[in-house]
């Protein structure tokens, strides 16, 4: 089913898309460490496709490949069906492509509202200069339009109460949904999960669950996301990439992933003799 | 009502206008430090060039005059035109801008997420670089500037407080411009960095790179943003430093009495610079006169301002408005 380039039917029978975003025999090193090792995989639009791995299998090495912090050795990258060249992360942002950090990277001194208004500023196209007329170039009619669609997002992710609130005082649960609601802010074709529920505890994890899904299904946007709670991953993805010490050892949907010798064995270890 | 009141009173006035070109300069140093966490060395010495290139412009000099002179064996020195103050503010404004491009390319790429004290050295090396590169194209002759702000006493107080107080007050017309301008200087900067977009992404790229990337906003852009206020603040200084006591080499040493306004008011506060820079300015006025010159043999004015600001590190070591430093465990 995966071959059909016009999409699949997923499980819970949800329509997905033809590919948005295709990586080919990504390899990158750090001088002599090999970070990734010839990996490809694609994305689907709308689909949930996860990459999970031991640690130090690179999978976080992955995600900031496909959000341009990282330019890959060798391979090449397709968004859209077009080739994309090295690009510097802020041109990434601007292509419509959000994440989210492993250690949470907020703007702590700044409020709530601060922050997400920060991810709709792709959506802003007023320059320096009529910021300064505000009222007469319509810089301020700009701010009030961004400014409702914040709202909507503060609504959505349950974060009314905290609006104004410095990030650097919440707890960390909150500051993860902060940041889902800062690369939100930015509608997104694909978000890019680091870890979103490291950390976390069980109801923290399901609350979160529950939005990543709410996002995919309302939006359609299209989200990868790195995670190490397997049953999770399981719950949420259509897709799973396995990495174990930078090579993929495993691509498919979770029964089909779960069932594969070669990622029990990553998982589990080997007996070696 | 005594004499040395009002006395006193003239004094700490004079220390308000005094503290009002302090925070002047403390100001260029907070922009850029708010939004790169560099300590910009070089911030006196922009203030020097920018008075430097005013001046040159506005009086015809053709630069580099001495270097085309002893490579052509000509004689140039000026240009037939004298450019009208306003232009010549704009031009040198346009400089400044192209400067901090130039100092983007050429220093702060290639320093991306080096560590502060690396970027610190950098603006060391700069400083000292553009105090040479100010020397080689406009000379090093102290010059007069003259943008037509009023200058001399203001007559108008003096006879006000005369008619109050038997005794008129001598505040310098030029004091008066500065405290304006700065006033208006740093309203147009809070409104700039609270409300525009460019200034929201300019407090997100001061409080973290990676995330500003993340949201696509372009560091260099910023920077380059940065550096242009700081030039402008820089410029706006020099003129009113140049215009008080001329423009000449030592004006890039005021920026070292920046230093302890910075440390009172707080690295990371626009209002702090400006309360700093007040307290410093009164503070140093008022020591002088009622315990300096009296007790001490006088010139208390060197260093006072140092001392004030080592007894504020022990009790408030973030100054007055900076952020709280708060570390979770």
């Amino acid at each position: 089913m995966k071959d059909m380039n016009e999409g699949y039917v997923t499980a819970d029978g949800r329509q997905i898309g033809g590919v948005i975003m295709e990586m080919k025999n990504i390899t990158l090193r750090f001088g002599g460490v090999v970070a990734i090792k010839d990996i490809s995989f694609d994305i689907r639009e709308g689909e949930i496709r996860a990459i999970i791995g031991p640690n130090g299998a690179g999978k976080s090495s992955m995600l900031n490949v496909i959000s341009g912090f990282y330019i890959p050795t060798e391979g090449e990258v397709f968004y859209k069906g077009i080739k994309r060249g090295p690009m510097k992360p802020y041109q990434v942002a601007r292509l419509g492509i959000a994440r989210t950090f492993q250690n949470i990277a907020l703007f702590d001194g700044m409020s709530v509202l601060d922050n997400i208004m920060t991810g709709r500023l792709t959506h802003m196209k007023k320059g320096l200069m009529s910021q300064a007329g505000w009222w007469w170039t319509g810089a301020a009619a700009e701010e009030h339009e961004n400014r409702e669609k914040v709202e909507k997002i503060i609504d959505f992710l349950e974060i009314q109460n905290i609006r104004k609130t410095p990030v650097g005082r919440l707890p960390y649960g909150l500051k993860k949904r902060v940041e889902l609601a800062r690369a939100l802010a930015a509608e997104p074709k694909i978000l890019l999960l680091d870890e979103p529920m490291a950390g976390m505890n069980v109801e923290e994890k399901e609350d979160m669950s529950r939005f990543i899904l709410d996002v995919n299904d309302e939006f359609g946007t299209t989200i990868v996301l790195i995670e190490h709670d397997m049953g999770v991953v399981m719950d949420l993805s259509d897709r799973v990439v396995v990495m174990d010490y930078g090579k993929k050892i495993g691509d498919g949907t979770p029964d089909e992933v779960r069932s594969n010798q070669d990622v029990i064995d990553a998982y589990l270890g080997v007996a070696h003799d | 009502m005594p004499d040395i009141v009002l006395y006193a009173a003239e004094v700490t006035l004079n220390g308000l206008m005094a503290g009002v070109l302090y925070a002047l300069v403390a100001l260029g140093f907070v922009l850029i430090f708010k939004a790169s966490g560099i300590f910009n060395y070089a911030q006196g010495v922009l203030a020097l060039f920018a008075a430097l290139t005013l001046v040159g412009i506005q009086k015809g000099q053709v630069p580099f005059a001495h270097l085309i002179n002893a490579m052509t064996g000509n004689h140039y020195t000026n240009f037939p035109w004298e450019v009208p103050a306003i232009v010549a503010i704009l031009l040198a404004a346009a400089v400044m801008v192209v400067l901090a491009i130039i100092i983007e390319k050429v220093v702060l790429k290639h320093l991306v997420n080096q560590a502060p004290i690396i970027l610190f050295m950098a603006t060391i090396g700069m400083a000292y670089f553009l105090e040479g590169f100010g020397d080689v194209m406009w000379g090093s002759d102290i010059k007069t500037l003259d943008v037509g702000l009023p200058q001399g006493i203001n007559d108008t107080i003096d006879t006000v407080t005369f008619n109050m107080f038997g005794y008129g007050f001598f505040i310098d017309n030029l004091d008066i411009v500065a405290a304006i301008v700065a006033v208006l200087l740093v309203s147009a900067l809070t409104v700039f960095s609270q409300y525009s977009k460019q200034g929201r992404a300019l407090r997100a790229v001061a409080d973290d790179h990676q995330a500003a990337l993340s949201v696509g906003i372009s560091l260099r852009f910023i920077w380059i943003l940065v550096w242009s206020i700081a030039g402008f603040v820089a410029l706006v200084a020099g003129i009113m430093w140049g215009s008080k006591s001329g423009v000449q080499f030592s004006l890039s040493l005021i920026a070292l009495k920046a230093l302890p306004v910075l440390m009172l008011g707080g690295f990371t506060s626009i209002p702090g610079a400006i309360v700093g820079g007040l307290i410093i300015g009164v503070g140093e006025k008022l020591f002088e006169l009622l315990i300096g010159a009296p007790f001490l043999g006088g010139a208390t004015e060197n260093w006072f301002a140092y001392v004030l600001a080592l007894v504020f590190l022990v009790f408030r070591p973030q100054g007055l408005f900076g952020e709280k430093i708060i570390e979770r465990v």
